[in-house]
C-alpha cells in the first residue's frame, strides 16, 4: 500500500457511494442557474466535455442557459468561440448580458466545415468554450468533438433540434430546453434528475 | 578575422535532389542538345552502376536501365548558392559568395553570440543537413585559405595566421586555386607543393610570373585583404522549382512545397524578419498559371506554420491542369515580433495559440471567416453592431431589452396572435443617412413558447415583422 488516497478525494470524485446524500462542493464550471447546478452531478457543466442542448425551436431560452457561463469566462480573460450561429450574434444584447466582447469570436463556416472548425477550436486549448450549430452531425462526429473537448480542456456546446433525442449521443450532458423547463436526458456521473422549472428573465 | 568556408561539393545534384521525393534508383543530371545529351552529375548509386559525368546519355541508359534523369539548370544552382548565403547571414554579418560552389563567412566576431568554433561548426553542419546540402567546412584566417582547406580536408581549422604557411605548405600547387598558366609552369619546374613556393623570394617570383601570382599568394596568406563583394540579402524572396515533368496530384506538390517554405523560413530567420503575404504560383503546360495568395494576420516565420496554412489552402484549390513549375514569391518581409508567452501559463503542451488557430481557420474557411464583434452607438437595431474593428469598449446606452439573436432581414411573423410581454418601444431615427426607421417594437411570446422581438407600423399593434429572438 504505497499510495494513500484521502477519503475526501474519493467522496468528492463520486467514486464512493454513500447512503445519505451529502452536500457537494460547487463545481468548477457552474451554469449560473442554481436549480440546474444543484441537479447536475458535476454541480455545473461537465468539465472538458461536450454538452448537447436540444431545443424545439429557436428563441426558447437556449442562450440564456449558457450566457452566464460565457459572461464568467470572457470576464476572466478566456476566449469563447461561436461557430456558425443561426442568426446574427447581436452584440448589444450579449454585452448587456455581461459578455466581454473582446474575448468573443465568431467563426463563419459552411455546412461541411462546422464540425471541423468546432473540433479545431476545442482541441487547440486556447478556447475556454466553443458553441456550435451544426446542420447535420452524426454520432461519430460528436464523439470526435467530445475527444477534442477533453484534449483541449474546453467546454463544448452543440445546439441541435430536439428530434435528435431519438438517437443516442456520446455527449457528457444532454439538456433539453423547452418553454419554461429544463430536462436533463443524460448526465455523466449520475442518473438524470427530474425536469427543472426554468423561469426566463 | 577568422573565415569559415562552406564548400558544397555536389551542389548541382543536391539542388536538384532536395526539391524532389528521394529517387528510388540511380539519378543523374543531363544537359546538351537533343542529339548530344551528356551526364553532368551522378549520384552514388549511379556511380556504383558505372556511370560518370561526361558520359553520353544513350550509353548511360544502355548501362543502367532504371536511370532517372533531370535537366541540369545552372540558374538553379546559383539560386541554391544564394540561399546558402542567405542562410549563412544568420551566423555572420560578413558573408561572401565564392562561385561556383562555396560560401565564406567571417565567424570570429560571432563567437561571443554562438560560442567557440566547434559549437558553431556543429550548428552549421546541422543546418546544412536539414537544408539538404552535402558540405565540407574549414576554418582559416583568410577566405582563400579556408576555401582551399575545405576542398582538401573537411573539418580543418587553423586559428592563427602564423600557422597558416605551415598548414598550407603540404597542399599541391595544382589544387591551390592559383592562376592556371602559372600553376602549369610551376608544375613543369618541379614545384609540387605550396611550401616550396613560399620558400622562394617574392621579388623573383614576381619577376618571373608577373604580379598575378604574387597577389594570389598575398591573398592566400592574408598579406592583403580579399576583395570579394560582401553578400547583402535581398528584400524579397523568390524561389521556383521546375519539375521537368507534369505533376498531376496534390500529394506530389507537398514535398517540394514543404522544402520551399523551409527555405523561406531559413531565409527569414537569417534576416530576423517574418512574412505576412506571399504567393504560391503553379505554372501549367497550356493554361494560365494558378496563383494562391496567402495572407496571414501577423508576420510568421516558422516553417511548420507556413506549410500548414499553405497546405490547407492548396487542398481547397482545384488546379486546372498538371503542374510544371512551382514558385513561392514574397515581396514584403516585415519585421518579426515573436509572441510573448507566459512563463507561468498552465496550458497543455500541445496547445495551439489563438493567433495560429485563427490562421488555420482562415486558411480553410476564408479570409473573413473569423471575426470579433463590437457595439455601435447607432440607435437603429441593425446598425448597433459592427464586425471586428478595434475592440475599444463602448458602453451601450441603457436601452430596453434587446434580443440575443437578430435576423439579418426582418420577416413577417405568422401564426396565432402572440401575447405581448413588453412594448411598444418607438424607434423613429436614422434621418441623417436616408435609412429612416419608424417602428414600434414589441416583445412577444408565441404559442410555441418562443420569445420574439417584432415590430409593427407605429400606432398599430400588428401585423408584426419578426426581427429577433430572445434565445
Amino acid at each position: 500500500m504505497n499510495a494513500v488516497v484521502a477519503l475526501d478525494t474519493l467522496i468528492r470524485d463520486r467514486r464512493v457511494w454513500r447512503g445519505q446524500p451529502a452536500a457537494l462542493p460547487s463545481g468548477a464550471q457552474p451554469t449560473g442557474i442554481a436549480a440546474l447546478d444543484a441537479a447536475l452531478p458535476a454541480r455545473g457543466w461537465p468539465e472538458a466535455s461536450l454538452t448537447e442542448i436540444l431545443l424545439p425551436a429557436d428563441g426558447v431560452g437556449e442562450l440564456e442557459v449558457v450566457l452566464s457561463t460565457l459572461s464568467r469566462l470572457t470576464r476572466s480573460g478566456q476566449r469563447v468561440v461561436v461557430v456558425a450561429p443561426p442568426y446574427v450574434v447581436y452584440a448589444p444584447a450579449w454585452q448587456a448580458a455581461g459578455v466581454d466582447l473582446a474575448w468573443l469570436s465568431v467563426v463563419d463556416a459552411r455546412d461541411g466545415d462546422i464540425a471541423w472548425a468546432m473540433e479545431q477550436c476545442l482541441r487547440s486549448g486556447s478556447c475556454a468554450a466553443v458553441l456550435g450549430w451544426p446542420v447535420r452531425i452524426d454520432d461519430r462526429t460528436l464523439r470526435r468533438l467530445q475527444v477534442a473537448a477533453d484534449t483541449g480542456r474546453a467546454l463544448g456546446f452543440v445546439f441541435r433540434d430536439r428530434a435528435a433525442l431519438a438517437n443516442p449521443s456520446p455527449a457528457a450532458l444532454r439538456l433539453e430546453v423547452g418553454p419554461g423547463v429544463l430536462d436533463v436526458h443524460k448526465c455523466r456521473g449520475g442518473n438524470p434528475p427530474a425536469p427543472i422549472a426554468f423561469a426566463r428573465s | 578575422m577568422l573565415w569559415a568556408c562552406v564548400w558544397l561539393p555536389s551542389l548541382a545534384l543536391d539542388a536538384a535532389l532536395r526539391s524532389r521525393e528521394p529517387p528510388d534508383g540511380p539519378f543523374a543530371l543531363v544537359t546538351g542538345s537533343a542529339q548530344q545529351r551528356r551526364l553532368v552529375a551522378v549520384d552514388a548509386r549511379a556511380r556504383a552502376a558505372g556511370l560518370a559525368p561526361g558520359q553520353r546519355l544513350a550509353e548511360a541508359e544502355a548501362v543502367c536501365r532504371n536511370l532517372q534523369t533531370v535537366e541540369y539548370d545552372p540558374h538553379y544552382m546559383q539560386e541554391s548558392l544564394a540561399l546558402t548565403a542567405a542562410w549563412a547571414y544568420r551566423y555572420s554579418s560578413e558573408v561572401r559568395i565564392d562561385p561556383p560552389r562555396a560560401v565564406v563567412l567571417e565567424v570570429e566576431r560571432s563567437f561571443g553570440l554562438f560560442g567557440p568554433w566547434p559549437r558553431i561548426e556543429t550548428r552549421l553542419r546541422g543546418d546544412l543537413a536539414a537544408l539538404g546540402f552535402r558540405h565540407r567546412i574549414a576554418l582559416a584566417p583568410t577566405p582563400r585559405a579556408a576555401r582551399i582547406l575545405a576542398n582538401m580536408q573537411d573539418g580543418a581549422a587553423v586559428a592563427s595566421p602564423e600557422d597558416l604557411p605551415q598548414v598550407l605548405g603540404s597542399i599541391p600547387v595544382a589544387r591551390a586555386g592559383l592562376p592556371p598558366d602559372a600553376a602549369a609552369a610551376l608544375a613543369g619546374m618541379g614545384m609540387r607543393t605550396l611550401g616550396s613556393l613560399f620558400a622562394l623570394p617574392r621579388a623573383a617570383l614576381q619577376r618571373r610570373f608577373g604580379s598575378e601570382l604574387a597577389e594570389a599568394l598575398d591573398l592566400l596568406l592574408g598579406r592583403r585583404p580579399d576583395a570579394l563583394a560582401a553578400y547583402r540579402p535581398p528584400d524579397r524572396f523568390d524561389a521556383r522549382i521546375d519539375f521537368g515533368c507534369e505533376v498531376k496530384h496534390h500529394q506530389g506538390l507537398l514535398f517540394p512545397l514543404r522544402r520551399m517554405l523551409g527555405d523561406l523560413a531559413a531565409y527569414l530567420a537569417a534576416r530576423d524578419g517574418g512574412v505576412q503575404r506571399f504567393v504560391i504560383r503553379f505554372d501549367h503546360v497550356d493554361a494560365p498559371p494558378t496563383d494562391i495568395p496567402i495572407g496571414l494576420l501577423a508576420p510568421e516565420r516558422e516553417a511548420a506554420a507556413l506549410f500548414e496554412v499553405a497546405k490547407l489552402r492548396l487542398e481547397q484549390t482545384t488546379l486546372p491542369a498538371p503542374v510544371l513549375e512551382l514558385g513561392v514569391h514574397a515581396d514584403a518581409l516585415p519585421p518579426f515580433v515573436p509572441e510573448s508567452a507566459d512563463l507561468l501559463d498552465a496550458r497543455a503542451a500541445n496547445a495551439l495559440p489563438w493567433p495560429q488557430l485563427v490562421e488555420r481557420l482562415r486558411a480553410r474557411l476564408g479570409e473573413d471567416a473569423v471575426y470579433g464583434l463590437r457595439v455601435d452607438p447607432d440607435p437603429r437595431p441593425e446598425c448597433a453592431w459592427v464586425r471586428d474593428g478595434d475592440s475599444g469598449k463602448i458602453e451601450s446606452p441603457s436601452l430596453p431589452r434587446r434580443p440575443t439573436w437578430l435576423l439579418p432581414h426582418p420577416i413577417p411573423l405568422r401564426g396565432p396572435t402572440p401575447r405581448i410581454l413588453a412594448g411598444p418601444e418607438r424607434l423613429e431615427t436614422g434621418w441623417w443617412d436616408g435609412g429612416d426607421v419608424r417602428r414600434d417594437y414589441y416583445v412577444l411570446e408565441l404559442a410555441t413558447g418562443q420569445r420574439a422581438w417584432a415590430f409593427s407600423t407605429p400606432g398599430e399593434c400588428g401585423p408584426f415583422m419578426l426581427h429577433g429572438w430572445f434565445a
